[in-house]
C-alpha cells in the first residue's frame, strides 16, 4: 500500500466542556476526493480548521507523506501545500481580486515592494483557466457576484500548487452553471494528483464527486466508506442515526 | 454623466479626490472674498501650511489606525510628553555634555523624539493586539497618562528657548530659499513624469489596458503645473524688508537698494511632503500596507491568509507613535518652546482630518492624500474664520458641523458608487 498523502490520527479538540472533535482519524490518498458529511455542529468544519491551522488541536497527530508535521498556524499549513477554500471565502472585500489571490504571499519587485502589475497578470492567467468569463480584476471583490468571488477563492488555493485541498461548501452560494464548473474543476485537480477534502450538505453531489465519504456525528467519526459500497440512503442514515451500514438500529 | 464624466474616467481620476479639491477651493474662495483678498495671499498660504504641518503628519498615521478598525485618542498627549522630554534633552541635558549650539543636539533630540514615540505607540499597540484591550480604552487611558506624564516631567513649567538648529525644523525660521525650492520642484516634476511613464510601460508589458496617450500627457501636464504653481506661490512670499535690513546690518553690510528675498519652502512643509510620499508608498506598495488594508476589510480573512494581525496592530500603533514624535518635533520647533499643553486636542483634529479625507471608521478604506487634504480643509476653516472675525464658540460649532456634513456626504458618495 502506498503512503497516504495525509493522515490525521486520533484528533481531539474541545471548546470549554464541549468535545467538538473527539478522537477522529481520517486519511487521504493522492488523487482522491474524500467527502466529510454530517449535520451542522458534527465537527466537520472544526476538523478541517485544525488541518488548515486556524485551530490548534488538543491531541492527535498529523502526517504528510508519512512525515509527522506540526501545524500551528495558517502559515504552517501553507508551508505543507495545504490550501483551504473556506465557506465564508475569507476574502478582504475592500481589495481587488489579485490582492486577495496573493494575500500573505505577494509577488515583490527587487526593491521589496509589491508588484501589482505582475500579480494582476498572473491572476489573469489563472482565471483564464478557471473562469474565462472573469474580467473584473481591478474592482474590490465586494462588487463581484457570488460565483466570481468563489472563483477568486478557488484561484487562490489552486495557484500556489496545492497538494492537499480543503473545500468547505464550495458550491453553497452558486448557481447551477457555476456548480457544474466547480465539479469539473474538482475532477481536473483530482486527475492532477491532488488530494481533496470536500465538505457539503448535498449528499447526491458527494456520491458523485467523492471516492470515499467520512461521516461525523457529535464530534465523532461514525465511519468511512467507499462510495461504491454504500447507497445514498446508507449515508443518510449514517448522518442521521450515527450507525454504520449493516448495523441494526437498536430498538 | 456627460462629457465631463467620460473625461474623468478616461484620465482615470479619482472623483473623491476631485470633490475634496473642489471643496477646498470653494472654502478658500469664500474666505478670500470675505477677507477682501487676504486669505489667498502667498503670506497666508505659507502660514496655513506651517500651521497644518503637525496635524497633517499625524493624519497619515491615523489612516492606518482607523483602516484597521482601531482609534488612537492618545496622540495629542503623546505629542505633549515627547515635546517635554525633547525640551529637557536639548535645553538642559545635552548642552552640559556637548555644549550649547552643538550640531549633536538636534540629531540626538530628533532621534529621542521619534524613538520615544515608537516605544509609546508600540506599548499601546501591544496592549491592543496581544492583551486584546479595545484601542478606544487603551488610548483613552493613554490620553490621561501621557498628558499627566508631560506635566510631571517638568512640574508644569514651559521649556524655552529651544536649540537654534532644532527650531529651524518648525517653519518660518527654517526655510530653504527660492533657488532650492525651484530645484526641488523640478526634481519633483521629473519624478512625477518618470513615475507615470514607468507605470505605463509596466502595464503594457503585461498586456493590461492603458489610458490613451493624450490622457497620459494631460495628467502629467496637470501634475507638473500643480507643482510649479504651488512653488511659485510659496516663493512669492517675500521676507519683510526690515528683517532683511537687520540681517545685513548684523553682518556689517549695507543692503542694496531694491533688494528682495523670499522664504521658499519651510522645512516642516518639506517634512510633510516627504512623509506623504513615504506613507503612500507604504500604504500601496508594501506588504505591510497591503496587510493593514486586508485586516481592515476582513480581520478573519487576513488571519487565515497567514498574516499575524496581533503583530500588525503593534506595528500600526508604533508607526502612529513615531509620527506623533515627528509632529512633536515640528510643533515644538514652530513655537520655539515646549509647554505641557503642546498637542492638546490634536487627537480630535487628526481624527477629523482623516475622516474628512474619506477614511471610513468601519475600516478598510482610506487614503494618505485624503487625510492630508482633510487636514488642510480643517485648518483653512479654522484660520479663515479667525481672519473673518468669527467668535471662538461659533468656530467650534461650525467645525463640528462641517465634520458631520463631510462624513454624511461621504456616505452618500459611497452609496452611489456602491463601495458600501
Amino acid at each position: 500500500m502506498t503512503t497516504p498523502l495525509l493522515e490525521m490520527r486520533n484528533i481531539s479538540i474541545h471548546f470549554g466542556g464541549i468535545k467538538a472533535v473527539d478522537d477522529v482519524s481520517i486519511d487521504l490518498m493522492p488523487g482522491e476526493v474524500v467527502g466529510l458529511l454530517g449535520h451542522n455542529g458534527a465537527g466537520k468544519s472544526t476538523l478541517i480548521k485544525i488541518l488548515s491551522g486556524a485551530y490548534k488541536k488538543d491531541s492527535g497527530e498529523i502526517y504528510v507523506d508519512g512525515q509527522k508535521v506540526d501545524i500551528r498556524s495558517p502559515a504552517d499549513a501553507r508551508k505543507y501545500n495545504i490550501e483551504t477554500i473556506y465557506q465564508t471565502l475569507a476574502l478582504s472585500d475592500n481589495l481587488d481580486a489579485a490582492s486577495n489571490l496573493f494575500l500573505g504571499r505577494e509577488i515583490t519587485t527587487r526593491f521589496g515592494l509589491v508588484d501589482d502589475t505582475k500579480m494582476e497578470a498572473e491572476s489573469r492567467k489563472i482565471m483564464a483557466r478557471l473562469n474565462p468569463n472573469f474580467k473584473r480584476f481591478s474592482e474590490p471583490v465586494r462588487s463581484l457576484s457570488g460565483g466570481q468571488r468563489q472563483s477568486v477563492a478557488i484561484a487562490r488555493a489552486v495557484y500556489f500548487n496545492a497538494r492537499i485541498l480543503i473545500m468547505d461548501e464550495p458550491t453553497a452560494a452558486l448557481g447551477v452553471h457555476e456548480t457544474a464548473m466547480v465539479a469539473d474543476l474538482i475532477k481536473e485537480l483530482k486527475a492532477q494528483g491532488l488530494g481533496i477534502f470536500l465538505i457539503s450538505h448535498d449528499t447526491r453531489e458527494m456520491m458523485e464527486l467523492c471516492d470515499r465519504v467520512s461521516v461525523m456525528k457529535n464530534g465523532q467519526l461514525v465511519s468511512t466508506e467507499r462510495v461504491e459500497d454504500v447507497t445514498e440512503d446508507d449515508v443518510l442514515s449514517m448522518i442521521i442515526m450515527g450507525k454504520k451500514p449493516g448495523e441494526t438500529v437498536d430498538a | 454623466m456627460g462629457g465631463l464624466g467620460k473625461l474623468i474616467r478616461t484620465l482615470q481620476l479619482d472623483t473623491r479626490l476631485l470633490g475634496m479639491i473642489g471643496a477646498f477651493l470653494l472654502i478658500a474662495l469664500i474666505f478670500n472674498i470675505a477677507t477682501g483678498g487676504t486669505f489667498l495671499t502667498p503670506r497666508n498660504i505659507f502660514n496655513l501650511t506651517l500651521q497644518t504641518a503637525s496635524v497633517a503628519i499625524m493624519a497619515t498615521g491615523m489612516v492606518f489606525v482607523i483602516v484597521t478598525r482601531n482609534i488612537d485618542l492618545s496622540i495629542g498627549s503623546i505629542v505633549g510628553v515627547i515635546g517635554m522630554v525633547m525640551g529637557l534633552v536639548q535645553a538642559f541635558w545635552l548642552p552640559e555634555i556637548v555644549g550649547f549650539g552643538s550640531p549633536v543636539i538636534i540629531v540626538v533630540t530628533v532621534l529621542v523624539g521619534i524613538g520615544l514615540g515608537v516605544l509609546i505607540g508600540g506599548l499601546q499597540g501591544w496592549m491592543i493586539g496581544y492583551l486584546m484591550i479595545p484601542s478606544f480604552i487603551v488610548t483613552l487611558g493613554g490620553l490621561l497618562i501621557w498628558r499627566g506624564a508631560a506635566w510631571w516631567v517638568t512640574r508644569g513649567t514651559t521649556v524655552s528657548p529651544l536649540d537654534a538648529n532644532f527650531v529651524m525644523l518648525g517653519g518660518a525660521s527654517g526655510t530653504i530659499g527660492v533657488t532650492a525650492s525651484w530645484a526641488l520642484a523640478i526634481v519633483g516634476a521629473l519624478a512625477t513624469v518618470w513615475f507615470l511613464m514607468r507605470s505605463r510601460r509596466q502595464q503594457m508589458a503585461h498586456d493590461i489596458a492603458v489610458k490613451p496617450l493624450w490622457a497620459e500627457y494631460a495628467l502629467a501636464g496637470i501634475l507638473v503645473a500643480a507643482i510649479a504653481g504651488i512653488t511659485a506661490i510659496i516663493n512669492a512670499y517675500q521676507i519683510p524688508t526690515r528683517v532683511l535690513q537687520r540681517r545685513f546690518e548684523r553682518n556689517g553690510l549695507e543692503m542694496p537698494e531694491g533688494y528682495t528675498e523670499a522664504y521658499g519652502f519651510p522645512i516642516s512643509v518639506l517634512i510633510v511632503i516627504a512623509i506623504a510620499i513615504v506613507m503612500t508608498i507604504v500604504a500601496r506598495k508594501t506588504r505591510f500596507g497591503r496587510y493593514v488594508f486586508a485586516m481592515g476589510g476582513n480581520p478573519d480573512a487576513a488571519e487565515l491568509s497567514g498574516i499575524n494581525t496581533k503583530m500588525l496592530t503593534v506595528k500600526v500603533f508604533a508607526l502612529m507613535g513615531g509620527l506623533a514624535g515627528i509632529a512633536a518635533i515640528v510643533a515644538s520647533a514652530r513655537l520655539a518652546s515646549a509647554g505641557n499643553d503642546l498637542g492638546t486636542l490634536d487627537e480630535l483634529r487628526v481624527i477629523a482630518a482623516a475622516v474628512i479625507g474619506g477614511t471610513a471608521l468601519a475600516g478598510g478604506v482610506g487614503t494618505i492624500y485624503g487625510a492630508i487634504l482633510g487636514a488642510f480643509i480643517m485648518q483653512s476653516l479654522v484660520s479663515g474664520m479667525g481672519m473673518v472675525g468669527v467668535d471662538a464658540p461659533f468656530q467650534n460649532i461650525i467645525v463640528g458641523a462641517v465634520l458631520i456634513l463631510a462624513v454624511w456626504v461621504d456616505i452618500l458618495y459611497r452609496r452611489r458608487t456602491g463601495e458600501a
